[in-house]
């Protein structure tokens, strides 16, 4: 097809919810500290140290990629990829290389025309390298600045097929990646650098160019179009795309080429002599076994179990704090109002606030909607309520009160019926005497008296009755 | 045959500069040692599996405990160049 | 030797011990020495006067070799790159010698990033050899073996790739051992060929070799190529050979081999034999293929150990900053020796794209055939007897302009290093008043032997307490 794009991603994901780094016992803890606090000889590359590999790294490693539908290597190796570059200590990068530890899995996402199946090359571990500060921007900077606090963080790279067909998709795919890992436990994607992707594009029948140092999810959209607009212009320039590695400037929203002296590379990949073989084979059934319900089958059993619709059951377990919000409200309220009020109201609130679904407590949540269920309140109130939680705090009931918000109760109808028809005696003798108008003036008193929360029916009602008491 | 079309390619990828006039030696050296090595080429190693280490370990690992790292200070006492915490590069490109 | 040290300082003063040694070599034209912790050595020694602590080797004086990591001493490797480092922490084998109460007094001389075989290398300029200031010390550990052989050092740490303890040991008549590759931690080891290389002991006797490599061995979990093991090298020490099987590989005698060398190495035998052991002759039909492969394996790790030295991060910074690669590309020319060159830029070719599979894989295959070839000899004999080297010590010099020749004098210590068995140089004659030194070598963790049938040798023999005469 004429203007086909064809992407495949590289993501690099930061296991952040480790303690310590991949080969070294810095903390990883780091983001709010100063540069090169979480360093020792080790992540520093300082002459004569050596690593040693976090095993929890590697089974968050064999979650991740058996999540991804991969098969976990019964061996796997860690190889050194030899390249200079001041952001990596020992000119080195500990990666995987021949031995990956998962091969050829696959995820599903919401493509441009339906449902889609995004193939997975390979899933490996290896070091994350330092942080680059440049002086200015990368082609124009005088100078480096290094910090090494986050170098030697456990990575894994999870390096797609070229099955995806557009930007937007590039982007449900990492927000799909980003649910599962959420759901693995083994990743903070709000941390800065957490995810950061490479990708290769190119359109049908031209050459393609490797887009580095894209951050995160939302970024991908901008950078691929970016490239799209760039490819094609070069095209209808008459020229070719040539195969080079840019470099993507998120402050400027372009990308830029390096050096193509930098295509030259040759990384002399060999095993790494300072470490040995990993045989997992054996840890893969209990890993497997302790695997936790992942997006799609939670998604399948919301909709069957609780009787919600497809569009509801996907909102709310794309993240795995919000689905077992859900769960929680769903098991003290009717799940399907609950869904309703959960995908559709509070994380729209959320979103807009930029808030996370701690911010909002389960039995708030259930008190709104019994609220709702006995018609104590309107469906404006309750949003109103939503809202008045989430900026200032308070619980539904106080709420309710205080911006008398509720629906009047019988009682203040009743009084207020009483009260008007005593006040009213021209009208009730009106009314008696056959006229039947006069009535609504006396039901406008009990509006007026209720300021306005009375059902006007009911008080016509209560109003006949109280006047045939008399 | 290593030629000095050679030399400065491996000079690129080792990152050591090699002047124009330390160049020829160098070709006659490389040359002199690699076929020094060509002499395994008479060896059959078809069937033969490379040994990377001599230890038989497998599955050597540390748990996962943050431990203590070095105080800033000491992080960059041996930088030659350094600024405001960081460690000072030369420019990217 | 050590012991009686230990009871000298004991009863008298390691302050006056240690300050006596630094004055020797403060006199010394050996060049043993790139930097003496004088300060820090003679503060403890007063501390330990002041109240003695127990160890193995309380109040001992220790020389370590320069590319061993010692926090708060210049560590340097014998490079300009690295003039300056001073560490941040401490290898392992020096934690554990300060563990069992060693006093660090100094940091000594060797080949740049112990490539060679000379010391000459050195960018501090070469060590000359006790017995013959013309002629070289051996290497690269030549700082070591020199130190130790002229009185300049009680006993000292080394580190051997293909012969960097036996060869100084060799040239400079005193004991050095190479453990089993896994028995000692290689942390805090500056990486030179990192699937090849131990640290190890030099010392005047094999006892003394014992009870340093007892205090240095051990598991080291910042190590994943350290090996669980026992030790008590000292235990059964004096239990002697008999019925001892000794192999006397043919391929390490004759042509090659200076004659007044396999003389001595053949009396040696016979002393064995002598003491109840039995040898017979055994082959080890890949040698002639060691010293390639070894070459080769060595440089290919080395230019990815040696990648990291940089300017940025500790070391050498020369020239203006222009962009990185050049400035990194200006100061590892200016700051690495010829030697260090080549090995760098021709590991660097041996890995490279199209290459790996002819030099790399093939050495690690032919790696495999000699590893084979040791093994297939362990299951008749015992222990292995050669000459550690073919000659005696050669003139500074003398081999260093010419690569092959001097490569070709490690040719029977690679073999053990690609094996990774234990290894052992002790002085066994002289040849033209140049010591000539003995290599036995066992399997794979038999340190226990190999220390038993040295010292049986050692008993029955004079050569170990030759000393030269005093260089000053
Ligand atoms: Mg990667
Ligand atoms: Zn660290």
């Amino acid at each position: 097809m004429e203007g086909e794009v064809i992407i495949g991603l590289e993501v690099h994901v930061q296991l952040n919810k480790l303690n310590s780094k991949l080969f070294c016992g810095c903390s990883t803890d780091y983001h709010d500290d100063d540069p090169n606090t979480h360093t020792c000889p080790v992540c520093l590359g300082l002459p004569g140290t050596l690593p040693v590999i976090n095993k929890k790294a590697v089974e968050y490693a064999i979650r991740v990629a058996l999540a991804l539908n991969c098969v976990v290597q019964e061996e796997t190796l860690f190889y050194r990829k030899n390249y200079y570059y001041p952001d990596l200590p020992k000119a080195f990068q500990i990666t995987q290389y021949d031995y990956p530890l998962g091969l050829g899995g696959h995820i599903l996402i919401k493509g441009e025309d339906g449902e889609r199946v995004v193939r997975i090359n390979r899933v490996h571990m290896e070091e994350d390298p330092g942080r680059l500060v440049h002086a200015g921007t990368i082609d124009r900077a005088k100078y480096t600045m290094v910090d090494y606090n986050r170098c030697g963080m456990a990575l894994l790279e999870v390096v797609t097929e070229p099955d995806l067909r557009s930007p937007k998709e590039a982007r449900a795919f990492l927000d799909k990646l980003r649910s599962i890992l959420d759901y693995l436990d083994v990743f903070d994607g709000d941390l800065e650098g957490a995810m950061r992707v490479d990708s290769n594009l190119s359109l049908a029948g031209g050459d393609r160019a490797e887009v580095k140092n894209i951050s995160g999810h939302k970024g991908v959209e901008k950078a691929l179009n970016y490239e799209i607009t760039r490819q094609k212009n070069v095209r209808r320039r008459g020229m070719k795309v040539v195969l080079e590695t840019r470099h993507y400037d998120e402050l400027r929203g372009v990308t830029v080429s390096m050096r193509t002296k930098e295509e030259a590379h040759d990384y002399r990949y060999f095993p790494e002599p300072d470490l040995v073989p990993m045989r997992i084979a054996d840890w893969v059934p209990r890993v497997q076994e302790e695997l936790p319900e992942l997006p799609d089958a939670k998604r399948d059993r919301f909709r069957t179990q609780y009787g919600i619709t497809d569009d509801h059951a996907k909102s709310l377990t794309s993240e795995i704090k919000v689905a077992n919000f859900y769960e929680r409200v769903a098991g003290k309220a009717p799940p399907k109002l609950a869904a309703v009020w959960v995908a559709d109201v509070l994380k729209g609130e959320l979103n807009y606030r930029d808030l996370s679904i701690e911010n909002f407590h389960e039995d708030q949540m259930v008190e709104i909607l019994k609220m709702l269920e006995r018609e104590a309140i309107t469906e404006k109130g309750a949003v109103e309520v939503v809202r008045q939680i989430l900026d200032e705090g308070g619980s539904p009931a106080e709420i309710v009160k205080a911006m008398g918000l509720g629906k009047a109760e019988d009682d203040a109808v009743r009084v207020a019926v009483r009260a008007a028809v005593a006040e009213c005696g021209p009208a009730v003798e009106d009314y008696r005497g056959g006229n039947e108008k006069a009535i609504n003036f006396i039901v406008g008193q009990v509006m007026k008296k209720t300021r306005g929360r009375a059902d006007p029916g009911e008080a016509n009602r209560l109003v006949k009755e109280a006047i045939e008491e008399l | 045959m290593i030629t000095g079309e050679d030399v400065d390619h491996i000079s690129w990828l080792a990152s050591i500069r090699v002047a124009e006039n330390e160049k020829d030696e160098f070709v006659d050296q490389f040359n002199t040692v690699l076929d020094y090595f060509h002499q395994l080429d008479e060896l059959d190693t078809e069937d033969v599996e490379p040994t990377y280490r001599v230890v038989e370990l497998v599955n050597v690992f540390r748990e996962d405990e943050a431990k203590e790292s070095l105080p800033q200070e000491e992080s960059l006492r041996n930088a030659p160049k350094r600024e405001n915490g960081y460690f000072k590069s030369p420019r990217i490109v | 030797m050590l012991r009686e040290l230990k009871e000298e300082i004991a009863s008298g003063s390691a302050e006056e011990v240690i300050s006596a040694l630094l004055e020797r070599v403060k006199r010394s034209k050996l060049n043993a020495y790139n930097a003496l912790a004088e300060e820090s050595a003679l503060a403890r020694a007063r501390k330990f006067d002041g109240s003695p602590w127990a160890g193995r080797m309380a109040g001992i004086p220790i020389a370590i070799k320069d590319s061993i990591s010692t926090r708060g001493i210049e560590t340097t490797c014998s490079s300009r790159i690295l003039q300056g480092y001073i560490p941040p922490y401490d290898a392992h084998v020096i934690e554990r010698l300060k563990a069992e109460g060693a006093i660090i007094i100094g940091k000594t001389n060797m080949d740049e990033f112990c490539m060679g075989t000379s010391t000459e290398t050195s960018c501090f300029g070469p060590t000359r050899n006790p017995w013959d200031t013309e002629r070289v010390p051996g290497g690269s550990s030549g700082g070591s073996a020199a130190a130790v052989a002229a009185g300049e050092a009680s006993c000292a740490l080394g580190s051997d790739t293909g012969g960097s303890i036996r060869c100084p040991a060799s040239f400079c008549g005193i004991v050095g051992m190479k453990p089993t590759y896994g028995l000692v931690s290689r942390y805090g080891l500056i990486s030179y060929a990192n699937s090849l290389e131990q640290i190890g002991p030099l010392a005047s006797t094999v006892e003394d070799a014992a009870l340093v490599l007892e205090v240095i061995a051990g598991h080291d979990p910042r190590d994943s190529t350290s090996a669980k093991t026992e030790g008590g090298y000292l235990d059964g020490l004096e239990d002697g050979v008999r019925g001892m099987v000794c192999g006397v590989p043919k391929e390490y005698f004759g042509e090659g081999v200076d004659d007044s060398v396999e003389r001595s190495v053949w009396d040696a035998i016979s002393v064995l034999e002598d003491l109840g052991a039995s040898w017979r002759e055994v082959s080890l039909p890949h040698t002639k293929y060691a010293l390639a492969a070894y070459y080769i394996i060595a440089m290919s790790e080395a230019s990815s150990n040696l990648a990291r030295f940089d300017g940025l991060r500790y070391g050498l910074r020369v020239g203006t900053d222009k962009d990185w690669h050049t400035t990194f590309s200006e100061i590892r020319a200016a700051g690495f020796g010829p030697e260090v060159k080549r090995r760098i830029l021709l590991g660097t070719y041996a890995l490279s794209a199209g290459y790996y599979g002819r030099y790399y894989l093939k050495a690690l295959k032919v790696r495999t055939l000699i590893k084979e070839d040791f093994q297939r000899a362990f299951q008749d004999v015992d222990v292995l007897v050669t000459p550690t080297m073919p000659f005696p010590a050669f003139r500074i010099g003398e081999r260093i302009q010419d690569l092959l020749s001097l490569y070709m004098a490690d040719v029977f210590t690679v073999p053990i290093n690609l094996a990774g068995v234990p290894a052992i140089s002790l002085p066994c004659g002289f040849a033209g008043g140049l010591p000539v030194g003995l290599q036995i070598v066992g399997d794979h963790f038999a340190e226990k032997t190999v220390f038993r049938a040295s010292r049986a040798y050692e008993d029955a023999t004079p050569h170990h307490a030759a000393r030269p005469q005093e260089v000053i």
